[in-house]
């Protein structure tokens, strides 16, 4: 099996002189569950379509199981081993729930019968209902099992929680814990929540304006961020020219605080430097870059 | 054994664990020989990323504190017990080290802080060595 199941080499997407991706390189490892972060218009939308075929890039290149997203024949038989649950849906509304599945698995000579019924079960569907009369959080639900009963090698799915309460927003994180635990499935999911992400997800890419701004192993990157608190004893006249890796200095008096984001060591010794300088160091969460990563660029 | 992980804190969540199950272990929730849960019911339990689990055990095995018996699952290993023993003993000196620090009218987070700050200086210095 690949190393990466998704690839992409500066692959850029615009729409007009609007640039929705720009330049992005991604490597989601096998069998992680990798999250895909970012703001509302961000681009991660646009990212997943671009590795469905669904838009053509402008530029750049990308590869889903090795295989280049334009090469149109042969990305059919890799859109089999991808389930894709979206962010709108997009299901047949005057179809039964009880129909869509029968529909959809008719598509998929490895249809898991045994998924199918266990998340109908613990979802608790209806199946004789229309489609477009299920809620939102529902919609949600049925979404995942016709992604995950198809026997997929990969997930993609965009904000699958958005819209479900947090009974549901448990139910379906515990049921991406367990297939990645019993399937070796590789689980690529968008999200601004945050929390979530932090709970489940191995990697982690932070998207903004189309560009991949912070990526990696979620432990390395809380290992490496960190906030460092500094007091002086009098008042810096000058702001400190920082050597790399302070990501951003917020002063409040005699009171310094640093987000960092490597090169601790080096920064630690400019510290030092500072007229009676004491220091506190303090861990980070995603949230915490994630928000500062995003308001710097 | 009742573990409860903050996901936002900052701490990596397989060093919450480790220290939890520690913790766990040194309250005696969990004693030599008991056998822990398997990867994936831990995972699904704390709803977590199974290779943070995998990893969590890979750590614990290597500090000696869990046996993991291939096919059989992990177990809490014998030795620990003296572990524990030795932990009780040193809660004896803790709590006389705070009481000393707390007539000096430091509040708790002080005292913490104070802990916090000789302990990172301790590891500093032996990283340089």
């Amino acid at each position: 099996m690949a190393e990466w199941v998704i690839e992409t080499q500066d692959l850029k997407k615009a729409f007009g002189r609007q640039p929705a991706v720009d330049g992005l390189n991604l490597r989601v490892p096998s069998g992680s569950i990798f999250g895909f972060l970012g703001k509302n218009g961000a681009g991660k939308t646009t990212t997943i379509e671009l590795l469905l075929n669904i838009v053509k890039p402008s530029s750049g290149h990308a590869t889903v199981f090795g295989v280049p997203i334009a090469d149109t024949l042969r990305s059919t038989e890799i859109r089999k081993r991808i389930g894709f649950v979206s962010e709108d849906k997009g299901l047949f509304p005057y179809m039964t729930v009880e129909q869509i599945i029968r529909f959809t698995r008719s598509f998929f000579p490895s249809w898991r019968d045994d998924l199918e019924r266990r998340y109908l079960e613990m979802f608790n569907l209806p199946l004789k209902k229309k489609v477009g009369d299920l809620s939102k959080g529902t919609g949600s639900k049925l979404m995942l099992l016709l992604a995950v009963a198809r026997g997929a090698d990969l997930l993609i799915l965009d904000e699958p929680t958005d819209g479900l309460d947090p009974a549901a927003v448990d139910e379906v994180l515990k049921e991406l814990v367990s297939l990645a635990a019993s399937s070796g499935i590789t689980i690529f999911f968008s999200s601004h929540q945050l929390p979530e992400v932090e709970q489940i997800a191995e990697h982690v890419c932070i998207i903004d304006r189309g560009k991949s701004i912070v990526e990696g192993a979620l432990d390395d990157l809380k290992a490496q961020y960190q906030r460092i608190q500094v007091v002086v004893d009098r008042e810096l006249n000058e702001p400190v020219r920082w050597v790399d890796g302070v990501v951003k200095v917020r002063q409040e008096g005699r009171t310094l605080s640093l987000l960092v984001s490597r090169n601790v060591e080096a920064i630690l010794a400019q510290i030092r430097s500072l007229p009676g300088a004491s220091t506190e160091q303090f861990p980070v969460s995603l949230k915490d870059i994630f928000l500062e990563s995003v308001r710097n660029n | 054994m009742i573990l409860r992980l903050n996901p936002s804190s900052g701490i990596p969540l397989y060093l919450q664990l480790i220290e939890q199950v520690k913790h766990a272990i040194e309250t005696e929730a969990i004693r030599a020989g008991d056998q822990l849960p398997s990867v994936r019911k831990m995972a699904e339990d704390l709803v977590i990323n199974p290779n943070t689990v995998a990893k969590v055990y890979r750590e614990l095995e290597r500090e000696g504190i869990i046996e993991v018996r291939h096919g059989a699952g992990a177990y809490v290993h014998d030795s620990v017990v003296s572990r524990t023993k030795l932990m009780r003993k040193a809660q004896g000196v803790v709590e006389s080290a705070v009481d000393r620090l707390a007539s000096l009218d430091l509040t708790e987070d002080e005292v913490r802080r104070l802990v916090e700050n000789e302990l990172a200086v301790r590891r500093s210095k032996t990283s340089k060595r």
